[in-house]
């Protein structure tokens, strides 16, 4: 280890993905920063919006179909990790709700938040919340139509103003 | 390992965290307060203090979820009073060990 090891200041992360568990781990991120002292930026893109449309938000899904990492031991079926998810499976109605359901209970007994609350934890705890205008533009989506923890909507020229100086990571999930 | 705070030898590990919270007191609270930049504690942080020392004892896994729901202080009191690690910085100084946690 050498001793001018340069802190991590700053993680601005970019989400891209809607489900929950493409959500989830950005959202972790965020808030680990913050609890080490760290500033944090979550820059809400694409299906990422989906963590903030208030239409979609609470419900979001744990992807069931062609999430080929999805194993039979991840939505805690008890079942070895080596046993594939069978795509057919997924897409039975009401599968990905109950993979969704199984998720949250295991998360809920971590103490990890639901999406809403874990948004309002985060923006109390000083991160910031933005979303990306494009795709706002894209989705035909209005401020009024995201949580009120939305601190802007941004260009991506805007985000990484937003990003600047030394010790900022950015991080793409 | 030892160390000397407020005038008294605490058993701590090497990252500062009290090894035995019974070696505990207001004194030592103070002195790490300082050490960790927070400054004078005050009624607030005592509370937090207080709040962090019966959960640790009740072996309660504590969050930062946890935290701001207690009704002892709201998520943004607890970054207020404890800036640049509300959770880590506030288990020092309540003498408990370091929070194990991701949350």
């Amino acid at each position: 280890m050498t001793d001018d090891k340069q802190p991590v200041k700053k993680m601005s992360i970019i989400v891209s993905r809607g489900s929950l568990d493409g959500i989830y781990p950005a959202l972790i991120m965020a808030n680990g920063a913050r609890m080490e002292g760290i500033e944090a930026s979550l820059f809400f893109t694409f299906f990422g919006l989906n963590a903030l449309a208030n239409k979609t938000l609470d419900s979001l899904k744990v992807s069931t179909v062609g999430n080929s990492a999805l194993n039979m031991a991840m939505p805690m079926l008890g079942l070895p990790m080596t046993m594939p998810f069978p795509t057919w499976m997924g897409a039975i109605p009401g599968v990905s709700a109950f993979a969704t359901h199984l998720m949250n209970k295991e998360m809920e007994k971590l103490d990890i938040p639901p999406v809403r609350e874990f948004l309002e934890l985060i923006s109390d705890s000083g991160g910031k919340i933005f979303a990306c205008k494009l795709a706002m533009d894209m989705f035909k989506l209005k401020k009024e139509d995201l949580m009120d923890r939305v601190d802007g909507v941004l260009t991506v020229g805007d985000f990484y103003n937003e990003s600047a100086g030394a010790g900022t990571h950015i991080l793409f999930t | 390992m030892k160390k000397n705070i407020a005038g008294t030898e605490i058993d701590v590990n090497e990252e500062g965290y009290l090894t035995d919270m019974s070696q505990w007191n207001e004194q030592i609270a103070a002195a790490i307060a300082v050490e960790e930049g927070i400054g004078a504690l005050g009624d607030g942080h005592m509370k937090v203090v207080r709040y962090l020392r019966e959960q640790q004892a009740k072996g309660a896994a504590l969050t930062i979820r946890s935290m701001g729901k207690s009704g002892v202080v709201t998520t943004k009191e607890l970054y207020d009073l404890f800036p640049g690690g509300p959770l880590k910085k506030s288990s020092k100084i309540a003498g408990i060990p370091k929070p194990v946690g991701c949350i």
